[in-house]
């Protein structure tokens, strides 16, 4: 029973955004999408965290926090064009707001 | 060598056309009426100026000459060439022709052209037109003398087709245009030649570099040779020898005064000034001159064979003067430049005077140019009956007018000259009576027989104005007592002077049966016996109509040349330009669109496919860090 | 943090991520979402990060995910059939995300880290962050509040009814 090696916190920082991913991939309802986005943004700040502590530093702690800053401000904008997306075309669903195509 | 004194006295000579021809251009329509006075008296002006130079130059020691740089104009390497004029012998008579014959012209066109309301840009043209010959005559290096030459060329263009109203006189401007510029290239590859090979334009300079132009060769040929033939074929161009004489008769369809000044005084004569100024050139290459001597022989001959069968009074003095053209370069061509200048002047004298006495007798008839309408006028209109026959009295070559001067001298030195060609020698007394005949035909078609008139116009028949009968009379004069100047004399001064012996009594009783004969040959044809001209022509049958059809040489030219040209030109119009080349252009354009067509399926608009495409990116990226 | 506590939250936080993913109500993808952010809380907490901690606990948690109820509720969104992709697309996309997920393992194998250094007391907490904050850090620091700035404003603008 030891201390949990840092690389395993990797690990699943990996497997998180491996997740993260497929769901960005393969949903329809661009909520859901961007919730995947969101946990993407977490696999992330886990890596950070955990290689701040391997080096003993705290500025990977730092980036974190200027992580979940900017990840507010994204789901503000993000939400309010989703709001007016669904005003304007009564869905939500990824494959009928395709408009910007050939 | 010759001894040059600077001047600023010449370039007057020009300027006074030129400001005659920017009057008349930008107010000769504001100030109506202002053209009919300030063309000729411009003219005046110049002709005056010319006269104070002559004097200048006549006060200057032999072997003089003036010249007026008005201002460097290219100075590239070892060729330069001014803005600059040149006043000695030669360019004296050819001044003094231009700005004087000029002037009458000018004169006369105030009555021809009273009632066109185009008056102010007939005016014009003409002012630019002795502008143009005056630049030609007078510059100093054959580069400014192209410009002339090309200048004149234009003018004949806009003249001949003054009444563009007609598409015929438009066709005929396009064709004294085309013609002239086939020539103008000859005269363009020889000038290059001559820059290659002398490094300089300037009469003075070539002289100097006649040593180093003697020896030069060009592919096996001597460059004196080849410069002096292409020259020759330029010249073909602008005087109207074979094989480029076709626009001449066609030019006919501009006014009269255009045909008396242009076509018969002065641009014409630009190739002949243009070989005796050149002589040097040819004296380095005789057999340039015989190829001269034969060109103009045999126009000649057979410019006055088709003027014996033409109806049109401007058409047979249009034949007519390609014919004495051609008796002018057998002149250079023997070897005598004096002696076909001498004839380039009386020729001025009574072409002019030929013409515009047609003008006259046209101005009578309303308009009239058929001979076979006219007849029975000599007492109708006698000042210009009078002065017509002066004319042709002239040209037929009657002592003592100034014709039989200046024509037999030439055929004289066909056998005696320096250059002899006795066979040419005897072409030229046929030609000579060919031209009494025709002349003598002239005269008594349209004046003497029966009236043929018709009613029309023998209602408003009437002599013409003085403002047009004085210069005739001037003209006949001139034609008339023109013989006694020393233009030889004076000519020789600067090609050299040329020893001939006398002509023989034989020649002289020949030259002169030969005229008498023509001209009672054709009494009997057209007064005593008019039955006979028509059976003669139907004995002949084809040979009378294709004498009469010129041969059908423009027909020929219309085959062998124009058609071909053509085609070339539609295959390339069509065929290479609309479909290769518009072919490739479209075709790219179309290739692009294509391909592009393809990959815009791309965007499907589907963020996920998007962000599926950057996963892709993404994993080959890593794959490469972890790999490499 | 030991082995087994370790294993457990990831055990967890990898079913919660699976939830987000996988569930077809959006509702419950935004609970899996809360749950997933919750276990990563607790993963700083044993990494010595505890005011990342705590924060990942009231922004993300506590703002983000809420902000996202509000429009899901606002917008009344349906449980939708058929909600995921053309087959092809999932396919790729599983195989995309496998294969990405199996390249991380192999280079975190590949790459062997040194032992974490020991830190002094302090470490993760609100002073120390702070210290590198006004710091180092400053210049990011002002720019994310004028990104902050821009974010309300931009939110605002965007999600006006056209009056």
């Amino acid at each position: 029973m030891g201390v949990t090696p840092i690389s395993w916190y990797l690990a699943l920082s990996g497997m998180l955004f491996a997740i993260g991913t497929i769901g960005v991939l393969t949903r329809r309802n661009l909520i859901v999408i961007f919730m995947a986005i969101e946990l993407l943004l977490n696999a992330v700040n886990l890596s950070f965290v955990a290689l701040a502590r391997s080096l003993g530093s705290m500025d990977g702690q730092v980036i974190v926090f200027f992580v979940m800053a900017v990840a507010a401000a994204e789901a503000a904008v993000g939400l309010a064009i989703m709001l007016q997306l669904y005003r304007l075309r009564e869905t939500l669903n990824a494959d009928e707001v395709t408009t910007l195509r050939w | 060598m010759v001894t040059v004194t600077a001047t600023d006295a010449l370039r007057w000579i020009v300027l006074f056309p030129a400001l005659g021809f920017l009057w008349n251009l930008f107010l000769g329509r504001r100030f109506p009426g202002s053209a009919k006075l300030v063309g000729p008296g411009v003219l005046l002006a110049a002709f005056i100026a010319a006269v104070l130079a002559v004097l200048q130059l006549h006060a200057l020691p032999a072997q003089s000459a003036l010249r007026d740089v008005v201002f460097p104009w290219i100075d590239v390497g070892t060729l330069r060439a001014n803005v600059a004029f040149w006043l000695d012998p030669l360019s004296a008579v050819m001044v003094l022709v231009v700005t004087g014959v000029g002037f009458l012209i000018h004169v006369y066109s105030i009555g021809y052209m009273h009632d066109d309301p185009d008056v102010a840009r007939f005016f014009t043209y003409l002012n630019l037109f002795v502008t143009a010959m005056l630049v030609l005559v007078l510059a100093d290096n054959l580069l400014l003398l192209f410009m002339g030459w090309e200048g004149v060329g234009l003018c004949s263009y806009l003249l001949v087709g003054f009444w563009w109203t007609k598409e015929e006189n438009a066709t005929a401007g396009k064709k004294a245009m085309l013609a002239n510029r086939v020539g103008d290239a000859c005269f363009l590859v020889g000038l290059f030649l001559l820059i290659q090979y002398a490094q300089t334009l300037d009469f003075a300079g070539l002289e100097r570099q006649a040593d180093v132009l003697r020896v030069a060769t060009i592919g096996g040929w001597s460059v004196p040779l080849v410069v002096c033939l292409l020259l020759l074929l330029g010249a073909t161009g602008k005087s109207a020898q074979i094989p480029l004489y076709v626009w001449l008769p066609d030019a006919m369809a501009g006014p009269t005064p255009v045909s008396a000044l242009i076509h018969a005084a002065t641009m014409v004569t630009a190739g002949v000034y243009l070989t005796c100024r050149l002589h040097v050139l040819y004296a380095l290459a005789p057999e340039a001159l015989t190829a001269i001597a034969v060109v103009g022989a045999v126009t000649a001959f057979y410019a006055a064979t088709i003027a014996v069968a033409q109806m049109d009074i401007k058409k047979v003095l249009a034949y007519s003067t390609i014919s004495q053209l051609g008796y002018m370069f057998l002149g250079v061509g023997v070897g005598l430049p004096g002696a076909a200048v001498f004839h380039l002047v009386t020729h001025a004298f009574f072409k002019g005077l030929l013409f515009l006495c047609a003008g006259s007798v046209m101005h009578a008839l309303s308009g009239e140019q058929d001979m076979r309408r006219m007849g029975g006028l000599w007492r109708r209109i006698p000042i210009t009956s009078a002065t017509m026959a002066v004319g042709t009295l002239a040209i037929a070559g009657v002592p003592p007018f100034s014709g039989f001067f200046s024509k037999d001298e030439i055929i004289w030195g066909a056998f005696a000259g320096p250059h002899p060609h006795p066979v040419l020698g005897v072409v030229g007394y046929a030609a000579a009576a060919l031209t009494a005949f025709y002349m003598g035909r002239l005269m008594c078609l349209t004046f003497f027989g029966t009236s043929r008139v018709d009613a029309h116009a023998e209602h408003h028949l009437h002599e013409s104005p003085p403002v047009m009968t004085i210069p005739l009379v001037v003209l006949a004069v001139l034609a008339a007592v023109g013989g006694v100047l020393p233009v030889p004399h004076v000519v020789e001064q600067v090609t050299g002077h040329v020893r001939m012996d006398e002509a023989t009594l034989a020649a002289k009783a020949v030259a002169i049966a030969d005229t008498l004969g023509g001209l009672g040959l054709a009494w009997v044809f057209y007064v005593l016996r008019p039955e006979l001209p028509g059976n003669v022509a139907t004995a002949l049958g084809g040979f009378y109509r294709l004498v009469r059809d010129k041969y059908r040489i423009d027909e020929l030219y219309d085959r062998v040349i124009y058609r071909p040209v053509l085609a070339m030109a539609d295959a390339a119009a069509w065929v290479i330009d609309r479909g290769f080349i518009d072919g490739i252009v479209n075709g790219v354009g179309a290739f692009v669109v294509s391909t592009s067509g393809a990959w815009r399926r791309i965007q499907t608009g589907n963020v996920q496919h998007y962000a599926l495409s950057f996963l892709v990116g993404a994993l080959v990226l890593v794959t490469y860090y972890l790999v490499g | 943090m030991s082995v087994p506590l370790f294993l457990l939250l990831a055990v967890f936080t990898v079913a919660s991520a699976l939830v987000i993913v996988i569930h077809r109500n959006p509702i419950y993808s935004a609970l899996g979402l809360v749950s997933t952010l919750f276990l990563l809380a607790l993963l700083f907490i044993g990494l010595e990060a505890h005011m990342v901690a705590v924060l990942q606990i009231i922004v993300y948690a506590g703002a983000i995910v809420v902000l996202f109820l509000f429009v899901i509720m606002l917008l009344n969104l349906q449980v939708e059939e058929r909600e995921m992709v053309s087959r092809p697309l999932i396919g790729a996309a599983v195989v995309g995300g496998l294969g990405l997920g199996v390249l991380v393992l192999v280079g975190i194998a590949l790459t062997p880290l040194a032992p974490p250094v020991p830190v002094q007391p302090g470490y993760g907490g609100t002073l120390t962050l702070a210290e590198r904050l006004f710091t180092t850090y400053l210049l990011p620091f002002e720019l994310t509040s004028l990104l902050l700035l821009v974010a309300i404003v931009g939110a605002v603008v965007v999600g006006k009814r056209k009056a």
